[in-house]
C-alpha cells in the first residue's frame, strides 16, 4: 500500500529532520536513493519550485514529493505526515509548559531568547548570502560578488520601511512590489 | 467552531504570504499574530522559534501548533496547522499537475530573484523587533553574539546552542538572585 509507506517515510522525515525546512533535503536525497519514488535530478526540479512558490519550503517539498508518487491523495498523505510528529511533540511540549511553569522556566528562557533572536538573525544572513551575493564565480573579483539589483532593490525597500512605518503596511505589499520590480528589471538574468 | 475558523484563515494566510524558510514566516507572523489579533506577544513568538529550532519537523509548523494550541487546546494546534499547510497543497498540486515547467520560467526567477531582496529586509525588521523585546541586558547581549557567530560560522549543531543558552539564562538568574540575598 503506497499511500501508507508514503506517510511512514515522510512521517520519518518529519521526526528526523530538526530545525526546519531545509534540513529536510538530505532525508529527501536520501529517500531518493533508498525508494524509486523519484530520481535526485527530479528532486532539485522539486526543491527549485517548492523555494519559488508560496508556503514553508518543507511543507512545499513534502506536497510535491507526495504528488509525484500518487497524485492529489499522495500530496496529502505525504504532508499529513510530515507534519505529525511535530503536532504531536508540540503539544505534549505545550501542555508540559503550562503546567510546569516557574521561577526556573523562566531562566532558562531568559537565556534561551537572546540565542533564539541571534540563530533568526544568521537564518537571515544566509538568505542574504543567496539573495543579495553571488558566490557562484568565486572570489577572485571582488565586485562580481555583489547582485546589484537586487541590493539596490533592497535598500530601497528598507528606505521605504523607514518612511511608510506610520502606516504599518502589510509585508505583502512590499512582497508583490518587490516581484513587479524584479520582473521589470530582469532580476534574474 | 468560530475560533477554530478564524484560526484555520489565519494560518492559511500565513501560508500563502510566506516566501521562504521559517525565518522568511517571521515578519507575517508578526504581523498578523502579535500586532494585529494580539494572540501572543513578540516574547512568546521568541520562545516558539527557540524551541522550534531544536525539534523535530518544520518551524512553520511547529509555531501554528504552539499558538493554536494556546487557543482552543489539541484542536486548535492541528487546525492551524492544517491551515498554515493547506496553500501549499493546493498550489503545489497545481504546478505539479499543470505548470512542470513553471519553476525555469523567466518571469518566476526574476519575480523571485525580487522577492528574496525584499524577504531579506522584512527579516531583518523582524530581528530588529524580536531583538527590542528579548535582549534586555548585557548577558542578552553576549548570548545573542555567541549564537549569532557560532550559527554564521561554525557547524556546530543549533540544538547545542539552544541547550546552552538556557543553561547559561538558568545559572545566570541564579547567580542575580543569590546577589540579591
Amino acid at each position: 500500500m503506497i499511500l501508507l509507506r508514503l506517510f511512514y517515510e515522510f512521517f520519518k522525515v518529519g521526526l528526523f529532520a530538526i530545525g526546519g525546512g531545509m534540513a529536510t533535503i538530505p532525508f529527501l536525497y536520501d529517500l531518493a536513493g533508498r525508494v524509486s519514488w523519484f530520481t535526485a535530478s527530479e528532486l532539485t526540479d522539486m526543491i527549485a519550485v517548492s523555494e519559488s512558490t508560496p508556503g514553508p519550503i518543507g511543507i512545499n517539498m513534502a506536497t510535491y514529493c507526495g504528488f509525484t508518487v500518487a497524485g492529489i491523495p499522495g500530496a496529502i498523505i505525504a504532508t499529513v505526515g510530515l507534519v505529525t510528529p511535530s503536532v504531536i511533540i508540540i503539544i505534549v511540549i505545550a501542555k508540559l509548559l503550562a503546567k510546569f511553569r516557574n521561577s526556573a522556566v523562566d531562566s532558562v528562557f531568559y537565556g534561551l531568547r537572546p540565542a533564539s533572536v541571534g540563530l533568526i538573525a544568521a537564518a537571515g544572513v544566509e538568505v542574504m548570502k543567496v539573495s543579495l551575493l553571488d558566490l557562484t564565480n568565486g572570489l577572485d573579483d571582488f565586485w562580481a560578488i555583489f547582485n546589484w539589483k537586487p541590493i539596490i532593490l533592497a535598500v530601497f525597500i528598507f528606505a521605504a520601511m523607514k518612511l511608510l512605518e506610520k502606516h504599518k503596511l502589510h509585508p505583502l505589499v512590499y512582497i508583490a512590489f518587490s516581484a513587479v520590480i524584479g520582473v521589470i528589471f530582469k532580476f534574474a538574468s | 467552531m468560530k475560533e477554530l475558523w478564524e484560526l484555520f484563515y489565519t494560518f492559511a494566510i500565513i501560508g500563502v504570504s510566506t516566501f521562504g524558510g521559517g525565518a522568511a514566516m517571521l515578519p507575517i507572523l508578526q504581523r498578523e499574530i502579535v500586532e494585529k489579533r494580539g494572540w501572543a506577544t513578540q516574547d512568546e513568538l521568541t520562545d516558539y522559534y527557540a524551541i522550534g529550532q531544536c525539534t523535530p519537523g518544520i518551524i512553520a509548523v511547529n509555531t501554528a501548533t504552539f499558538i493554536g494550541h494556546k487557543r482552543k487546546g489539541v484542536a486548535g494546534g492541528i487546525v492551524s496547522t492544517f491551515g498554515m499547510v493547506f496553500p501549499s497543497l493546493v498550489i503545489i498540486t497545481v504546478i505539479a499537475a499543470f505548470l512542470r515547467g513553471f519553476a525555469d520560467s523567466e518571469t518566476v526567477k526574476n519575480a523571485f530573484a525580487g522577492i528574496r531582496a525584499c524577504v531579506c529586509i522584512l527579516i531583518l525588521n523582524a530581528v530588529v523587533k524580536l531583538w527590542k523585546s528579548a535582549v534586555v541586558d548585557k548577558p542578552g547581549i553576549v548570548i545573542f553574539t555567541l549564537a549569532f557567530i557560532i550559527s554564521v560560522f561554525t557547524d556546530i549543531s543549533v540544538i547545542f546552542v539552544v541547550l546552552a543558552a538556557g543553561l547559561a539564562g538558568y545559572v545566570i538568574k541564579r547567580m542575580k538572585g543569590g546577589a540579591k540575598k
